[in-house]
């Protein structure tokens, strides 16, 4: 399908500027939704964050108290600092993962690829609260079966719910199980548009296929690769819905990401004017992933 | 890790393969090659697939063995009174529907809206066409879930708190559908349109005539993931929707993990339930998700 855009798409340029009234009319719609649903929020969430609005009634401006207190307070500092954790854990898991996948089911040596291309996929199809049902039925420290095998082969019970870290990380593996077949599907279509002459240029120099994997695979998948990080970043730093069913942000409220916090303050609480102010900064934070990720993609594909 | 262990593509090349296996060494060690690439793919299939199936199996236990030791994978007396009180239980029916009443109106109006998006984007030049391409592009950076408590006083003033549409109208622009509607029409060759200008075809008969069948693949691709999103979405539609008649069944699922006591028996028969329909209809399409080239401005 790609190759067809590129060679099509590449035809003259025409001069189309007399059509207007037809293009509008099959864009109206969208437009429609994208200044309802993106950009007044944008604007009136700009403009919340320097209130005191509590969702109800009148609000007076602020300043920047708001971001003030924010950096002032520790329980947003620690939602930050747990959500960044988060995604740098599971970014990268994630990644080798859906490769490993990936490369196992093209690898035509392989027998079966294409049921066990659908049973990694099958985990995509489940929605998050009940990947974190699932999750907890596994890891369950009285009931679940992994304690089970654990103790039937001698270890004792491990605290998969009330240690913090390890209940990150149980986290951490659900969403990159969760996740593995789609990004494995966006390897697949990469993988599969390296050209195959330069592995056999290679292999007649005499290259193995671990060689042949970090010179010709890596570097001919790079536009995709980071295509999936920064879509895997995003996806990581909004996490909510997986922690909610798994194990609510617990123990306690040590692992409360970002986008529950927001959600806690904003709805449970009132804060509209806080919440806004502590959702354009995770928007920054976004932006910024965003930006170092487009610069260093370009340094990468101009060198 | 050895080299072996490292499945390569350019052994997928059948011709390849062939031409190698002239020399003893080359075939044995094709067959070691197979050997662990098969075991290795299936190694991790089975790791993928076995919490999978466990969830399955313990749901077709009865309530007083699902926590009885040894435990076993396979239930020793299969019922199916989970789903069954799951499904009679705290309106689940109800869910449901609403659900599925909610992604199949969603899911029409995103193909829709898509589908006249991505005409426009690939077959129009103007410069405010492609202004607007990047406005929807920059959605992707910019979840709704970054703007939750702003996007939310938005759907309450337009009147649309509790109410399907409340759920139904933000979720209906994705910056996916149209970014693949775009990419399929490019490589629908531009003469076709001429042709049918020349022919004193309307622009939007031309549309709706020549370009919307044609695009059918792409549609009933991008109507799997719609209705994937919505039917699994969580966040949204709990806080638009305030009537428990109303709920979806994502929220109806937390609400029974949120409980004081979790009744696993229920919840394990809810959640089945819940993976069933997406499940069934992955299956029946397998094809137009697999085949298909979903390579960018992905959202959710």
């Amino acid at each position: 399908m790609t190759k067809r855009a590129s060679a099509v798409s590449a035809s003259p340029p025409r001069r189309r500027s007399k059509y207007t009234l037809a293009p509008l009319t099959l864009i109206a719609a969208n437009v429609v939704l994208f200044a309802l649903f993106f950009v007044w929020p944008a604007v009136i969430g700009l403009v919340y964050s320097f209130t005191n609005y509590t969702g109800v009634g009148a609000f007076q401006f602020i300043g920047l108290d708001n971001y003030h207190n924010l950096f002032g307070d520790s329980t947003f500092y620690d939602a930050l600092t747990r959500t960044l954790l988060y995604t740098v854990l599971f970014v990268p898991l994630n990644f080798a993962l859906s490769l490993l996948a990936a490369n196992l089911v093209v690898n035509k040596h392989a027998k079966g690829s294409s049921v066990a291309r659908v049973i990694f996929f099958i985990p995509w199809l489940l929605s998050p609260i009940v990947v974190g049902v699932l999750w907890r039925w596994l890891f369950g420290e009285n009931f679940g079966l992994v304690n089970y095998v654990i103790e039937k082969l001698g270890g004792s019970a491990v605290p998969w719910q009330s240690n913090a870290d390890l209940s990150l990380l149980v986290v951490v593996a659900a969403a990159s199980w969760m996740w593995t077949g789609f990004t494995m599907l966006l390897f697949i279509a990469a993988i599969k548009n390296v050209p195959v002459s330069y592995y056999e240029a290679a292999s007649l120099d005499g290259a193995g296929p671990w060689r042949q994997f970090l010179s010709i695979t890596l570097p001919s998948i790079a536009p995709t690769s980071f295509i999936v990080v920064l879509l895997n970043t995003i996806n990581a730093m909004k996490e909510y819905p997986v922690f909610v069913s798994l194990n609510n942000g617990g123990p306690g409220t040590s692992n409360n990401l970002l986008v529950q916090y927001i959600y806690q303050t904003g709805f449970q609480r009132g804060q509209i004017g806080y919440a806004s102010a502590a959702s354009f900064v995770l928007m920054l934070i976004l932006m910024a992933v965003a930006i170092i990720q487009l610069i260093v993609n370009r340094r990468v594909e101009n060198r | 890790m050895t080299t072996t262990d490292i499945p390569r593509k350019a052994d997928a090349d059948p011709g390849r393969t062939v031409s190698k296996k002239r020399t003893r060494g080359a075939v044995s060690g094709g067959i070691r090659q197979a050997v662990s690439a098969t075991t290795l793919l299936w190694i991790l299939a089975c790791l993928y697939g076995l919490p999978v199936l466990w969830f399955i199996l313990s749901s077709l236990k009865p309530a007083s063995d699902l926590f009885s030791y040894p435990l076993t994978l396979v239930p020793h007396h299969p019922t199916l009174s989970g789903y069954l009180t799951a499904w009679r239980s705290a309106n689940f029916s109800q869910f449901f529907i609403n659900t599925t009443i909610v992604c199949v109106i969603t899911t029409i109006l995103t193909v829709g809206v898509s589908c006249c998006t991505g005409y426009a984007l690939a077959k129009y030049d103007n410069r405010w066409l492609k202004a607007f391409f990047i406005c929807i592009l920059a959605t992707t950076m910019l979840p709704g879930e970054v703007m939750l408590a702003p996007e939310f006083l938005v759907v309450r003033n337009l009147g649309l708190y509790n109410s399907f549409a409340g759920i139904i109208l933000p979720a209906v622009l994705t910056a996916t559908g149209c970014f693949m509607f775009r990419q399929f029409f490019l490589t629908v060759p531009d003469e076709l349109v001429e042709a049918a200008r020349i022919d004193g075809a309307r622009e939007l008969s031309i549309f709706l005539r020549i370009m919307v069948p044609l695009s059918r693949p792409i549609m009933l691709t991008l109507a799997i993931l719609s209705f994937q999103w919505r039917w699994n979405d969580y966040i949204w539609p709990l806080l638009m929707l305030n009537d428990p008649n109303k709920f979806t069944v994502q929220i109806g699922i937390q609400s029974i993990v949120g409980a004081q006591n979790i009744n696993w028996s229920v919840l394990l028969g809810a959640s089945v339930i819940s993976m069933v329909p997406l499940i069934v209809i992955f299956l029946v399409f397998q094809r137009y998700v697999m085949g298909a080239d979903i390579n960018a401005g992905l959202k959710d």
